[in-house]
């Protein structure tokens, strides 16, 4: 039962063929038979969620005869340990917040709640959603659930092993650079970003504002249609939400994609991507050629500029977030500290780890007196280039084709000494972030054994679209996810 | 623009992190490493280009100038690692 989909999950809870219980129970089971090894998990809510469920059956049975159950009703999720939920420990992965409890839920995880979905743990992350590997945890590291030799992705690398080992029926992630949808590509799920402003940042701890953005991980392109369904909207409390009219974003995943425009972008499929990532996403493209899409391959110049700009931009933004993590209100406190300000710079520098150091001292020089026009400016104006060359290449085409990442899962180990290299791996994801995109990451092949994600990405609150065409992609590829 | 040792130290303050000198050592490296790549960005004529602050234009969000009590102060004041009544306690600024 732990391997259905989040679809075929929840027909069978409104059929009345299995219950909400034995949802939660099934992957109690798969959780205890596998996280001593994937680690996906830092905390789980077994009982809490058995007592959910029960509430959920009583609902599914009285809907049977009345309205239409809530969406998620008794559906088993989990989210990234970013995400505030009343009561519950919220982390980031981060020693600095070992210990604190959350006073309120994030809008996001609070609309999965109100759609009758049960909650049952938070996933592990690099510590602020910082780094593209789950190295960067503080707390513990989790394993790919192809190889548990190598790296789950990252940030959302719980989530994305925690949906790969079907330990949840689906989840939410962040996505500041690719945080969704590199992970969701390594692990051999699907990943998606919305539009910046489609869903709520409200509860969400900060990185990046400019750039984050919450969406979900799921085994399916319907199952993160479904989820997208729940989680968009308007919301008050997030001054950068869109009020617009609500879509069904499972509406057009059946219709062909017969005449669809798609794009290879050339500068993605060059030096630094594996062959083997190449050749998946190139036998992808001809399958939608096979369906009726036209195919062709367009240059985006100013991409070659976007991995330096990102990093400027994400890093100027997360060094102002992370100014208020210091000992007074929430967290770690340097209990040996004299003054205020041993106090501030006491607790930081022995809460935050090696990689939200680095990119806050990044951060802070780029935008310190002399050099904010040379660094932070210049970034900004880069990623107005970046925005014109999408521009220019939505006007032909309906989306645009690229790997998620450049190359398959990576072992332990093998980009931490380098981060720079580290950095890389975000070459394919970052222009999507710096230009508000949605962005999907669907797999679509094996490149030695391990999974290949192609990423999508199309025009500004297109996402039924972009879920259409990444449904042909899935349809196309006949992938088979693993089964733990 | 390359950063030596005392820069490091500089921006180590401003950022209010009391880091080490084998820190200060590896990160004046290390951000030289990144400040190199992204010194080709130099090479980009951007003098006729708008800076993007906002990636999906949305315009400026405005609400009334009204304060909305947080529903759960206590469990905000619960996180405080020294709390005395409402007030967080620090040590001694005067």
């Amino acid at each position: 039962m732990q391997h259905l989909t989040l679809k075929e999950l929840r027909d069978k809870l409104q059929k009345g063929e299995t219950t909400a219980v034995e949802a939660v129970q099934k992957v109690f089971a798969q959780i205890r038979k596998h996280e001593p090894v994937i680690k996906a998990y830092l905390q789980t809510f077994e009982q809490a969620a058995l007592g959910q469920a029960q509430k959920a059956d009583e609902l599914l049975k009285k809907s049977g005869t009345e309205a239409r159950p809530a969406p998620l009703l008794g559906v088993p999720l989990a989210v990234k340990d970013n995400l505030n939920l009343l009561n519950t420990e919220t982390t980031c992965a981060s020693k600095i917040l070992r210990g604190y409890v959350s006073p309120y839920t994030a809008t996001a995880v609070q609309k999965l709640i109100e759609a009758g979905a049960i909650i049952i743990g938070k996933t592990n992350l690099d510590e602020f959603a910082m780094g593209s590997s789950t190295e960067n945890s503080a707390i513990q590291q989790t394993s790919n659930p192809w190889d548990t030799g190598r790296v789950p992705g990252g940030s959302s690398g719980g989530a994305a092993a925690a949906v790969a080992a079907d330990e949840c029926f689906g989840g939410l992630g962040s996505d500041t650079g690719g945080s969704i949808r590199q992970p969701a590509a390594f692990c051999g799920i699907v990943g998606l970003k919305p539009t910046y402003g489609l869903v709520s940042r409200y509860g969400l701890v900060a990185f990046a504002s400019s750039l984050d953005q919450i969406g979900p991980l799921a085994k399916t392109v319907e199952d993160a249609a479904i989820i997208l369904n729940v989680i968009a909207g308007y919301d008050a409390a997030d001054s950068t939400s869109h009020a617009r009219p609500p879509q069904d974003y499972t509406a057009l995943l059946g219709q062909d994609i017969k005449g669809k425009k798609i794009a290879l972008i050339k500068e993605l499929l060059g030096d630094g991507i594996a062959d083997t990532v190449r050749q998946a996403v190139e036998t992808a493209a001809d399958n939608l050629r096979t369906q009726g899409a036209v195919i062709e391959t367009v240059s985006l110049p100013t991409f070659q500029h976007a991995l330096a700009a990102y990093y400027l931009v994400a890093t100027s933004e997360a060094s102002a977030n992370l100014a208020r993590f210091d000992g007074v209100r929430f967290g770690y406190r340097q209990q040996s500290a004299k003054n205020v300000l041993e106090l501030f710079k006491q607790s930081r520098a022995a809460g935050f780890g090696a990689e939200v150091k680095r990119r806050i001292m990044l951060g802070t020089y780029a935008l310190s007196a002399g050099y904010y026009d040379a660094y932070y400016l210049k970034a900004q104006k880069i990623r107005t280039l970046i925005k014109q060359d999408y521009c220019r290449a939505f006007a032909q085409y309906d989306a645009l084709i690229s790997p998620t990442a450049p190359t398959a899962a990576f072992k332990f180990g093998e980009k931490v000494g380098s981060p720079l290299s580290m950095y890389l791996s975000d070459i394919a994801t970052i222009p999507v972030n710096l230009a508000g995109l949605p962005g999907i990451s669907v797999p679509c092949g094996l490149a030695d054994g391990l999974p290949v994600g192609l990423q999508l990405v199309a025009a500004e609150f297109e996402e039924q679209k972009l879920l259409q065409i990444a449904a042909a992609v899935e349809r196309g590829s006949k992938f088979a996810r693993i089964r733990l | 623009m390359a950063i030596n040792i005392a820069d490091a130290r500089h921006v180590a303050d401003l950022a209010r992190l009391d880091l080490t000198e084998q820190e200060l050592a590896t990160y004046t490296e290390q951000l030289n490493q990144i400040l190199d790549y992204a010194q080709e960005l130099e090479q980009v004529n951007t003098d006729k280009v708008e800076p993007t602050y906002h990636s999906v234009a949305a315009g400026t969000a405005l609400r009334e100038d009204k304060a909305v009590d947080f529903p759960n102060q206590a469990g905000i004041l619960r996180n405080g690692p020294e709390v005395s009544g409402t007030s967080f306690v620090v040590p001694r600024i005067l």
